[in-house]
């Protein structure tokens, strides 16, 4: 059985996880009840009130919530304690809208700790462990997240936050970092420059966390190699808390959802329908512990399944796999569905030292969809005669087209010319006016 | 025997070539010859340089991938038929060649020929063998 940093919780009998589940579930629908407006409005609206709430079981008769709420009541319209009470607050970025703000008490901020330190532990990472956090530190929750559970496991932290690569790699040799945070393209890019600059053996690092963004196991076995680590997953959105809500541990078969504060559930994104256990669906968790900014039953538009069979490592909780793409990361092109993801897999997939740094734009030009995807272009791919590039560039449209359904346009770009923003890679753009 | 090239990958978008001719000239770097290999999705941009290991520092500072190619360049009679004359020999020996290029050597009443062959070797060693002059790096 590997080592746990809070055995009670992480290893709690499945019985026991469903009971306590259900008490803590009560008091949080009470609660929010009697402080959170909108949450009161649609329990009004269903009939329902906090006591017909009984346990785990009544969980699917509860209103979804969603990310349109968190911008109609912006800034801090859903938050249930008075201000007072919050000690911190985060935003997302809004790549994909008006920013959303969540806040949190002392109470969320140690549970957070304590879900990030679970996963530093089940890497193997202790109190002699030196974590890099390269994730943006500020009102982005990666930073922080990853921040306050290194701090909790008695780690040495080293808050670069994002950017200035060359520092970056000069800080990660010189202060000896054993632990890598930050998203999985700025960790792909770190692996090139240091690559470029041929220093990977003067590296000490043994782990990696990357999250915050999609990425598959291809990219896992380039961060790998580039690196010289062991690269885990972890996932997390603002909405619920950040990096944490659940984890890889040593054996790599899912990521454990620290269920004693959230409650997973996989639904039918058109139905709204509970699924059965195992079939793929969306997400929808409900915090149980939170105190500042709760959720009951949030959709968070990933595509995923969850997995209750027990883990060799010893835990209970709960494994969901890699979300396989986002219902809203979803784009619609001439009638086919594509998920960037997919593009990403084929591309790490298609051999020949193919960069997995692509960028979808899709237009409509005379009532038909255009579908372009950009791919920097390294070294390695290139030759001096005009053949062999084409060749690539067909090989890569025949291989998205098989997978895809659909024939994108592939145009090769300049090394390091797509937008990367706080490490994040700007993956698609979409210049149709459909609304 | 061999001339070093520069070849330089340019993206399909307006102002790239100039943008590398532009950081080119800034670092000093003189283009002896040139040419440009274009499809509808890119090009491939060819020049002989004064200074490569310069030019392709130069490149790779503002994001531009190059690669350094052997070529062949020949001195070719100013003349009709002189083109034709040196081709007889690469095509007697079952050479193919993949590309080239002419441009103005220094030489009076010679003009030089850039040539990329399938075989590189085997075309330098089949053109000295039949008396044609193969140019150096210093003479261009």
């Amino acid at each position: 059985m590997s080592k746990m940093w809070q055995p009670e919780y992480e290893a709690m009998p499945r019985e026991q996880i469903r009971k306590d589940q259900g008490e803590k579930l009560c008091r949080q629908v009470k609660r929010m009840y009697e402080n959170v407006e909108l949450f009161r409005k649609r329990m009004d609206e269903k009939g329902l009130k906090p006591e017909d709430i009984k346990g785990v079981e009544d969980l699917h008769k509860l209103p979804f919530s969603y990310k349109q709420d968190l911008r109609d009541y912006y800034p801090y319209g859903l938050f249930a304690v008075p201000m007072s009470e919050i000690r911190r607050v985060h935003a997302s970025s809004g790549t994909t809208g008006k920013q959303i703000v969540v806040g949190y008490t002392d109470n969320d901020l140690e549970m957070w700790a304590d879900c990030f330190a679970r996963m530093l532990t089940a890497i193997g990472s202790d109190e002699n462990s030196f974590v890099q956090d390269a994730y943006g530190l500020g009102l982005f929750t990666g930073g922080f997240g990853a921040h306050d559970g290194a701090i909790r496991i008695g780690a040495t932290v080293i808050p670069i936050s994002a950017g200035n690569t060359a520092r970056q790699i000069q800080t990660m040799i010189d202060f000896g970092a054993t632990v890598l945070c930050c998203t999985p393209s700025y960790a792909m890019y770190l692996g090139e420059a240091i690559e470029e600059m041929g220093v990977k053996d003067k590296l000490k690092l043994k782990a990696g966390i990357f999250g915050a963004e999609p990425w598959t196991e291809e990219m896992r076995h380039q961060i790998e190699e580039k690196l010289g680590l062991k690269a885990y997953d972890i996932y997390g959105l603002s909405e619920i808390m950040g990096p944490g809500v659940s984890y890889e541990c040593e054996y790599q078969c899912g990521m454990h959802v620290c269920e004693d504060n959230f409650i997973p559930e996989i639904i039918d994104p058109d139905t709204g329908e509970v699924l059965p256990e195992g079939a793929q669906g969306e997400l929808v968790f409900t915090t149980i512990t939170k105190e500042g900014f709760p959720l009951i039953r949030y959709r968070t538009r990933d595509i995923c399944s969850l997995n209750y069979e027990p883990c060799k490592c010893g835990r209970t909780h709960v494994r969901m796999n890699k979300p396989q793409g986002r219902t809203d990361d979803m784009l619609i092109i001439r009638g086919v569905n594509v998920f960037p993801s997919q593009i990403e897999e084929v591309l790490l997939n298609v051999g020949g030292e193919i960069t997995p740094n692509y960028q979808i734009v899709v237009d409509r030009k005379n009532n038909t969809d255009t579908f372009e995807v950009n791919v920097e272009m390294s070294e390695a791919m290139f030759s001096d005669g005009v053949k062999g590039i084409e060749k690539i560039e067909k090989l890569i449209t025949e291989k998205l087209r098989s997978t895809l359904g659909i024939a994108p346009k592939v145009n090769l770009v300049n090394p390091k010319s797509i937008e990367r923003s706080e490490g994040k890679a700007k993956r698609v753009i979409d210049k149709r006016k459909l609304h | 025997m061999f001339i070093k090239q520069l070849s330089i990958f340019v993206e399909n978008k307006p102002g790239r070539l100039h943008s590398i001719m532009d950081a080119l000239s800034e670092n000093g770097v003189d283009i002896s010859a040139l040419s440009i290999a274009d499809t509808t999705d890119f090009g491939i941009l060819r020049i002989i340089v004064s200074d490569i290991d310069k030019a392709r520092e130069v490149l790779r500072e503002i994001g531009v991938i190059s690669k350094v190619t052997n070529v062949i360049a020949v001195y070719i009679d100013h003349k009709i038929g002189g083109l034709a004359a040196v081709l007889d020999h690469i095509s007697d020996a079952g050479i193919g060649i993949e590309y080239m290029y002419a441009f103005l050597g220094r030489t009076e009443g010679k003009a030089l020929m850039v040539l990329k062959a399938d075989d590189e070797e085997m075309a330098a060693e089949v053109l000295s063998a039949n008396g044609v002059k193969l140019a150096s790096m210093e003479e261009i």
